[in-house]
């Protein structure tokens, strides 16, 4: 069953003209994990803001996005945030950015909570504290009272996967996640992805260039290449028989890049799996 | 913190001497003599070359330009600034009134530039592109390029001449600051309030505004982050209009007859009356120090990353 539809998803710039996602339409099946692969500037990442219509002003979308048989294009604001966070939420590629600089953690894990749950203060730090431990890490409460700048990158998006167990959504639209991490954290993010989704059953859309993380975690991959999807099918089919000769490009070209990855997550290379 | 201010305070002394030395030197090159200064105050009626030499003696003129300097430089340590050469009295008695003077009409429109700059900015950036964020950026383009004495006297012919609401000259009543304060904070804010609005605008393209809106935070939240975030940016920019407001009130003070440092200082320059001269460039300098000073501890208590630096 089809939990999200997109059909014929076009992204332009409201000023200029020029079009940044032409005609884009594709499927997430309840539970189950799309790859959005492609170089940058394809317009990947334009495609999941455009799902959660959180594209910056100046940018405007066309076409048809049916999640759970309501099209969400259609919806006024008030009913589109009811659903972010909630039902559909984000995780960004650079924890750094992605929590306000000025105020310490648990100020925007709090508030997001109390928008969504009517936990009180005990009860929220408690949900806290259990999930942030079940995603390793320790001193859930002294990570809590910690600015973004004072923690690592992999720390911030093992918080964001946290926040995400709490509110249980039901699709997660995860934008370069492990993109600016280093080797090992990147390793310890993508064992906690796997865990989300083994947790929450959430449905995922997963943009990355890095082909090694996506084969570990993907069940249908999506290739865009400047603004249009050009292949998609199940991981599987992409990475060994692929059509299109610039998934082909790409899959190679990462095979050769990847090797340390891939010795690391202690798993078979892209060519040999 | 308390580290950090005395490290300030070593760091300022280097620079005040080199700028009161400057100072020194500048006013040294003029052309006229210091005792002809003296002379014509007190009235002489004819300047004899004995009596110059003997007030030059009387002055410590005849010593070395460095010898003067140093003299002057212990002196100032004790907050002896030496005697003006018109009237006589020592220069702190002249200095000190209009400094507090002038600083009142400096802190109000601070204040008055602060309020208004924010208020518009805000505005600006979340109407971007639209009818009132053009106007408002229009209106206060034309505002601002309009010298402050042409605006002072249209000011002054409206309010004071032809409706004879406000006072056209001295601080006698809190209705003298009116004027002053207005064409002050209309020539300020017109910059001011744009370095809101464009740190407003690059705020609101940071991913923790995408984050906090794809958690679903109401959007009341959302825009305080970006407030409190892009204020950081103005915290140390307003700061520096207070020495800024401090040294350039000079066309203010002289049109709205305000006794201030700008009167002050015009008129010690056209009479030549160098110990004040002196002492006005030095105390300005100081208060560019610490205002500098003071705006970094601000900024470092509202901004995290740097409290943990310093």
């Amino acid at each position: 069953m089809n939990l999200l539809e997109v059909r014929n998803l076009r992204v332009w710039d409201g000023r200029g003209g020029s079009v940044l996602v032409s005609d884009s339409s594709f499927q997430l099946k309840k539970g189950s994990c799309l790859a959005i692969i492609g170089e940058s500037g394809s317009g990947k990442s334009l495609t999941c803001r455009a799902i959660m219509r959180l594209n910056g002003r100046g940018l405007l979308q066309s076409g048809e996005i049916r999640f759970k048989g309501v099209d969400l294009n259609e919806l006024d604001e008030r009913e589109m945030r009811s659903r972010r966070g909630k039902q559909l939420y984000m995780i960004l590629q650079n924890g750094m950015r992605a929590f306000d600089p000025s105020s310490v953690i648990g100020v925007h894990l709090r508030e997001t909570l109390a928008r969504h749950y009517r936990w009180n203060k005990n009860e929220t730090t408690e949900k806290l504290r259990q999930a942030m431990q079940s995603v390793r890490l320790q001193d859930p409460i002294g990570i809590l009272n910690k600015y973004p700048h004072q923690l690592s990158g992999g720390m911030l998006q093992r918080v964001m996967i946290a926040l995400a167990l709490l509110l249980e959504p039901d699709v997660i639209l995860a934008d370069e996640p492990t993109t600016a991490l280093d080797t090992v954290s990147k390793f310890e993010v993508v064992e906690q992805f796997i865990q989300l989704r083994e947790r929450t059953g959430c449905s995922m859309i997963f943009v990355s260039h890095e082909l090694g993380v996506v084969r570990k975690l993907a069940d249908e991959v999506m290739v865009m290449r400047a603004g249009s999807v050009i292949e998609s099918g199940t991981a599987a089919a992409i990475f060994s028989n692929a059509r299109h000769d610039y998934t082909r490009y790409l899959t190679s070209s990462q095979r050769k890049l990847n090797d340390r990855f891939q010795e690391l997550m202690g798993g078979a290379g892209i060519a040999d799996r | 913190m308390g580290r950090y201010i005395f490290k300030r305070g070593l760091i300022s002394v280097p620079l005040l001497l080199v700028v009161s030395f400057l100072t020194f030197i500048l006013n040294s090159l003029s052309p006229m003599d210091p005792a002809e200064v003296v002379l014509h105050a007190q009235g002489v009626p004819r300047i004899t070359d004995e009596l110059l030499e003997e007030t030059r003696l009387a002055l410590g003129l005849d010593r070395p330009l460095l010898v003067r300097y140093w003299n002057w430089f212990l002196s100032c340590l004790r907050l002896d600034f030496g005697d003006s050469y018109v009237t006589g009295k020592p220069v702190w008695s002249l200095l000190g009134p209009a400094f507090l003077n002038t600083l009142k009409l400096t802190m109000v429109s601070v204040v008055a530039i602060i309020i208004l700059s924010i208020a518009l900015g805000v505005l600006c950036a979340l109407r971007e592109g639209k009818l009132l964020d053009k106007s408002i950026r229009g209106i206060s383009f034309v505002l601002t390029a309009m010298p402050s004495y042409l605006l002072a006297s249209l000011l002054v012919l409206y309010f004071s001449v032809k409706l004879d609401l406000l006072p056209t000259n001295g601080m006698d009543t809190i209705g003298s600051y009116i004027l002053p304060v207005t064409v002050i904070t209309i020539s300020y804010a017109g910059i001011y309030f744009r370095i809101v609005r464009s740190s407003m605008l690059s705020s609101l393209n940071e991913d923790y505004v995408l984050y906090g809106r794809a958690c679903g935070l109401p959007e009341r939240k959302i825009t305080r982050r970006i407030l409190r975030n892009s204020l950081q940016v103005a915290v140390s920019v307003f700061c520096m209009a207070i020495p800024i407001i401090l040294g350039s009130t000079v066309v203010v003070e002289n049109i709205f007859a305000w006794p201030g440092l700008g009167t002050l200082s015009v008129n010690s320059i056209l009479s030549r009356d160098f110990p004040i001269i002196q002492a006005y460039v030095l105390i300005l300098a100081a208060s560019f120090v610490i205002v500098n000073t003071f705006s970094d501890m601000v900024n470092a208590w509202v901004n995290p990353k740097l409290r943990e630096d310093g």
